[in-house]
């Protein structure tokens, strides 16, 4: 029987190993990654005696030596794992450090000016000019049911006017049934079932937040973006006080010179719907090319509260009416800051960011 | 939708500016999206004939041509190449003002003068061609000095692109936007002309047609044309589709499209020849049929969708052998599809359920001119008059057509238009306003809404063209707004209501405002990243954690809601970072999300269809992350900025507390709790970044510790879970304190808020307790660290003496050893 070229493979193999296991340190294991499994691998050598072999020894031989690098090369891996680990806990261990031995007034704090992101002062500004008016603020969840997104809007499942509100949906229960909401509106419809619930009524109510729909992001749309929408349920209230409330609102945030008006529009759950206008803020009603020449830039929509939806949340159309509104607040910042791309507000480059106070 | 002036005048008189018009659209809700003129400043232009073509020496994108246009040779110099000698083209004489203003003028160009202009049809405003030069032969059969509008048989023009909402589907027509302008404007409505049916012989007797499901299909009506022929429609006819944006086809077909423009009833021709037994039926798709539509695409009927409730439903036209035609009222199929030599015409002028129509196209992602009517309404009374109006337009170009007589019309279930009642203050308690009623009368009536005047109400029934005018007191409020749209919004008075409520911040949002003040004060610059990341994202800090999911997102890397803010704001720093301007301290104020499988307390609300199922939202959270990266900025500088927050907010006591096991994306052996005191709640976490989140959201791995809070806002806002300092004030001693420094060893698993805790507990003299050295190495023992505090000592109503200093000081040192410290 001629010697086979791997009768020392076993042994080899062995060799291997206890040479990996004996690397201590990262450093080691890379200066010896070579000789272990790469080149200069006794490995390697015998892979080179293969070739003077008979085709079908070959075969078999090449299999072992196939087996015996996968198992050296998993050691050498297995080790590299274990060092890195071994490093990582040693330099955290070198870095422990108990917080609660901190002692705040060592601590250097060089002094400089931060500011607040554009969207969250629009909004501050937003909520001041209508707390001044008499309405309180309300919070409202990111996530939604179909329920109060639309269906307690009055936008009944499969309803075309879903496809105004290009929606987000949520792996979530039954298709269709959990959304990221499209826009502020479903507020309004928590605000009324607690307001019921609680025997609370009236509610004069802004309610701000982060909203999303399913548009392809360009200079004037992000997936995400704020709006601010208000509620008034009371008492005698009328499309003539809606009017006002956006006229006066109109006034006081945006100037004395910049007016209000309002447009037929189309919304399922206010009826009447207007469309809200607001003299261009460029050429303050002279006609440009921002307002296509009208004078006229579209800010919102609003309206009173359709029967249907004071009807799903349980308010007596009777006795109560109301108005509900909504606008972009990124759009009041973007018409207040000649912002050219609405891109600039999530990029979050410091020297956009350090503006606004 | 794209109507054309010319055509809203054959139904209303409109003397108007087109400035006055565009106002008094936008007023009525009929927004103005874009005007355009079509065939304006052509008056001028004339058919010329391409003579000679001669090179001009030294140029070679421009060429001197000679044309006659009935006065003899003009040399023109162009610079288009698509003509040869012969053909007819338009040409600009000197003098002409093109549209836009644009005045052609003679010109000289190396040396060769240039009398007029040969025109592309994007110079004339014909269309977006600007390939070369009009070439008019194959498009008309030209003669030499025509005028060009003559020529094309064009009527100068003026397009409106209008914007109507969905609850408008009467205004998706010429007719339904003149009948708001003649209402609004007080002037009479006019209707085109119908024809009559011309032949003896019975429609029953070629064709039949029936209706399976009356709940699907609420009207199908089927008229019978003969002796027709496929031509080209008469250029008025393709005049008014190319000014709407649609493309002329045949005679058969336009007048098909015209009437749906015209009167909004879409209709489908079919050529009888292939329509077996002459019979069409409407049901329910079965499930396994397909249609292969006009635009090519086989699609599977009846399959349900994915969209909440779709069961799948699909109203199919049929023939007499069941073979489906169509997809009713969106689009037909290849199979019957009008040909060259189509000689009898099936014309289906029909009503179709909104809702089916709507489920449909939306499932099959297919919309149609037709599906765009249908899903929002037809008028169902409106078949037989659109059917008319076809054979009219069509025996304009085959005079010789027959119109069979009785047309079918089968019915299932038409919609019955709602009756209002109107009470006397309805429109004054809705709009705040009154209206006379003889402007109500005239509105309503103008608009085709019937009134009947009872006792103490008017009774008012909307015309069957407005399917969107609900029933009850919902109805009420449609009729109100069609009054006061009408009337105009603009004319309505303002008010400025008030109520006895007060607008205020809750406590919630005050500490928000308060927080974030707190927070730029210290130096933060705010940010706000994307609540949509990817997988690859999520994983860095939840592995193997469930996640919510947006099931259509725009991007792959868009596809999960986000668990933390720290992976986010941590990458905004390393961008900032990587362009020098790293220095800075960021803070996002967000939501963050947990799947309802992993949050103890998922949010149950009501959804699904009428809002029947219970549904387990995500958790959402509101937190604050702050990353510190200024250049000395560590774990001790986020505890800093801490103990600043806290004192600001208000919050009585919160122990910074080592964790064993800290959040990822901590820095696992410097990290703490924030642990309310009292409550015991945690409010969130201080320390440093790991390293390895920052070299995952870095390229070149910057050496640079990086500071963190991560505040749970919600937890934070919550009074019973982060103690308030008590509202009543502490009134400083006006006795001299007493100051004693107690160095005192300590075991290193001994908190040092709470060795101060204890000190504080220890004594009712002590005032005030402050760590201010702590020492570990040589000298201490292995496991333990000298804390040294600044305990002042003192009473309310006396100045201690040296004995009560004293048995205090023992007090302090027992409280210490009761902790496991000895004095150093
Ligand atoms: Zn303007």
């Amino acid at each position: 029987m001629s010697t086979s070229p791997l009768a020392d493979l076993a042994q080899q193999t062995t060799e291997l190993l206890a040479a990996i296991a004996a690397l201590s340190t990262l450093d080691a294991l890379r200066d010896a990654e070579a000789s272990l499994t790469g080149k200069r691998s006794p490995l390697a050598a015998l892979q080179k005696s293969l070739g003077a072999l008979e085709p079908a020894t070959r075969k078999t031989a090449g299999a072992e030596l196939q087996e015996a690098r996968r198992i050296v090369e998993t050691a050498l891996e297995e080790r590299r794992a274990d060092l890195r680990r071994e490093a990582r806990r040693s330099s955290l261990e070198t870095d422990r450090l108990d917080l609660g031995d901190v002692i705040p007034s060592d601590v250097h704090w060089p002094l400089a000016a931060g500011h607040p992101g554009l969207v969250s002062l629009t909004q501050r500004e937003l909520e001041d000019v209508f707390v001044g008016m008499g309405f309180t603020v309300a919070d409202g969840p990111e996530v939604e049911s179909d329920w109060y997104n639309f269906e307690a809007l009055n936008i009944p499942p499969a309803h075309p006017a879903r496809g105004l509100w290009d929606t987000f949906y949520i792996d979530l229960g039954e298709p269709e049934t959990v959304v990221l909401r499209t826009h502020t509106s479903p507020t309004q419809i928590h605000l009324m079932e607690r307001a019921v619930a609680t025997d609370s009524l009236p509610i004069h109510s802004v309610m701000p937040g982060r909203c999303f729909r399913r548009d392809t992001p360009d200079a004037s749309h992000l997936y995400s973006f704020h709006q601010i929408e208000g509620l008034v349920v009371d008492r005698g209230i009328t499309f003539g006080d809606l009017a006002g409330v956006i006229e006066t609102f109109t006034r006081a945030y945006f100037g004395p010179d910049i007016s209000s008006r309002l447009r037929p529009g189309y919304f399922p759950f206010t009826e009447p719907s207007a469309e809200f206008e607001v003299t261009c803020t460029i050429c303050r009603g002279a006609g440009c090319r921002t307002c296509s020449s009208t004078g006229w830039l579209e800010l919102g929509g609003c309206g009173m509260l359709d029967p249907a939806v004071l009807a799903a949340v349980g308010i007596d159309g009777e006795q109560w009416s109301g108005f509900a509104f909504g606008f972009g607040i990124d759009r009041c910042a973007q018409m207040r800051h000649e912002l050219s791309d609405m891109r600039a507000l999530i990029e979050n480059d410091v020297r956009f960011l350090g503006q606004f106070s | 939708m794209k109507v054309s002036l010319n055509w809203l005048r054959e139904f209303v008189d409109l003397p108007e500016t087109i400035d006055d018009l565009r106002t008094v659209l936008d007023d009525l809700g009929l927004v103005v999206e874009g005007i355009a003129n079509v065939g304006h400043g052509l008056e001028d232009v004339v058919v010329a004939r391409v003579d000679e073509i001669r090179d001009i020496q030294g140029a070679d994108r421009i060429r001197l041509v000679v044309v006659d246009a009935g006065h003899g040779p003009l040399e023109i110099v162009c610079g288009a190449m698509n003509f040869a000698v012969g053909d007819h083209v338009p040409l600009a004489p000197v003098g002409a003002v093109l549209p836009g203003g644009f005045t052609i003028g003679e010109r000289t160009v190396r040396g060769v003068t240039s009398h007029g202009m040969l025109c592309s049809p994007r110079e004339l405003e014909l269309n977006d061609d600007h390939q070369g030069l009009m070439v008019l032969d194959g498009l008309i059969e030209p003669h030499v000095g025509e005028r060009l509008l003559a020529a094309l048989k064009i009527t100068p023009d003026v397009v409106f692109d209008i914007s109507v909402e969905g609850n408008r589907p009467d205004a998706w027509c010429v007719e339904g936007v003149a009948r708001d302008l003649a209402t609004r404007l007080r002037r009479t409505l006019r209707s085109p002309a119908g024809a009559s049916t011309n032949s003896a012989t019975k429609s029953d007797s070629f064709a039949s047609a029936s209706i399976d499901d009356p709940d699907l299909c609420g009207r199908l009506t089927v008229s019978v044309l003969r002796n027709v022929k496929v031509t080209a429609s008469p250029s008025w006819v393709a005049q008014r589709l190319q000014n709407a944006g649609m493309r002329p086809i045949s005679n058969v077909v336009d007048a098909s499209n015209l009437v749906m423009l015209e009167l909004g009833q879409p209709t489908h021709p079919y050529d009888a020849a292939r329509v077996a037994r002459h019979t069409l039926r409407a049901r329910r798709a079965r499930p396994g049929e397909t249609l292969v539509t006009l635009d090519g695409v086989e699609r599977q009927l009846a399959k349900s969708g994915r969209g909440l409730g779709d069961t799948g439903e699909d109203l199919v036209i049929v023939d007499g052998d069941d073979r489906v035609l169509g997809l009713a009222g969106i689009m037909g199929g290849a199979s019957s599809e009008i040909s060259a030599d189509t000689t009898d015409v099936l014309l289906e002028a029909a009503f179709f359920d909104p809702m089916t129509i709507a489920r449909s196209s939306k499932r099959h992602a297919l919309r149609s001119e037709a599906s765009n009517r249908f899903e929002r309404g037809v008028d169902p009374q409106l078949a037989l008059r659109a059917a008319a109006r076809y054979a009219a337009i069509l025996s304009e170009s085959v005079p010789e057509v027959q119109w069979l007589a009785n047309p079918i019309d089968v019915h299932g279930t038409i919609p019955i238009p709602p009756t209002v009642e109107l009470r006397g203050t309805d429109i004054a308690r809705l709009l705040g306003v009154e209206i006379a009623p003889e402007d109500v009368t005239a509105i309503l009536s103008g608009l085709g809404f019937s009134l009947v005047q009872k006792r103490d109400h008017v009774q008012v029934t909307a015309p069957t063209s407005r399917l969107d005018v609900r029933a009850g007191s919902e109805g009420r409020a449609d009729v109100i707004e069609e009054i006061a749209r009408l009337y105009s919004y603009r004319r309505l008075p303002r008010h400025n209501p008030s109520w006895p409520e007060l607008g205020v911040l809750n406590d919630r949002q005050r500490l928000r405002r308060k927080l974030r003040d707190v927070v730029v004060d210290a130096g933060a610059l705010e940010v706000w990243t994307a609540t949509l990341g990817s997988d690859a994202d999520f994983d860095l800090l939840h592995r193997d954690q469930p996640r919510v999911r947006v099931t259509n997102p725009l991007a792959a890397d868009e596809s999960v809601l986000r668990a933390t803010q720290i992976t986010g704001v941590v990458r905004a720093w390393a961008k900032n970072y990587e362009r020098g301007l790293g220095d800075v301290i960021l803070a996002e104020f967000g939501v963050v999300f947990a799947h309802p499988s992993v949050t103890s307390e998922p949010r149950m609300t009501k959804g699904g269809a009428g809002g029947t199922l219970t549904l387990a939202l995500p958790r959402e959270n509101e937190r604050v992350t702050i990353v510190l990266g200024r250049p000395d900025d560590d774990a001790k500088s986020a505890v800093a900025l801490w103990s600043v927050l806290a004192r600001r907010l208000g919050l009585q006591d919160v122990v910074v507390r080592s964790v064993n096991e800290a959040p990822r994306g901590l820095h696992p052996t410097r990290a703490a709790g924030l642990v309310d005191r009292s409550s015991g709640a945690l409010l969130g976490y201080v320390g440093e970044v790991d390293a390895e989140l920052v070299d995952a959201v870095t390229t070149g791995s910057p050496l640079r510790r990086l500071g963190l809070l991560d505040i749970d806002f919600d937890a934070l806002a919550d009074a019973r879970l982060a103690t308030r300092v008590p509202s009543a004030v502490m009134m400083p001693s006006r006795f001299p304190s007493a100051v004693l420094d107690l160095a005192l060893v300590t075991p290193q698993r001994v908190n040092a808020d709470d060795m101060a805790y204890a000190l504080r507990q220890a004594s009712d003299l002590v005032e005030e307790v402050t760590l201010f050295d702590v020492y570990q190495g040589p000298g201490l023992a292995e496991g333990t660290r000298s804390l040294a505090y600044n305990v002042r000592l003192s009473s309310s109503d006396r100045t201690l003496n040296e004995n009560e200093v004293t048995r205090c000081r023992a007090q302090l040192i027992d409280a210490a050893a009761s902790l496991g410290a000895v004095l150093r």
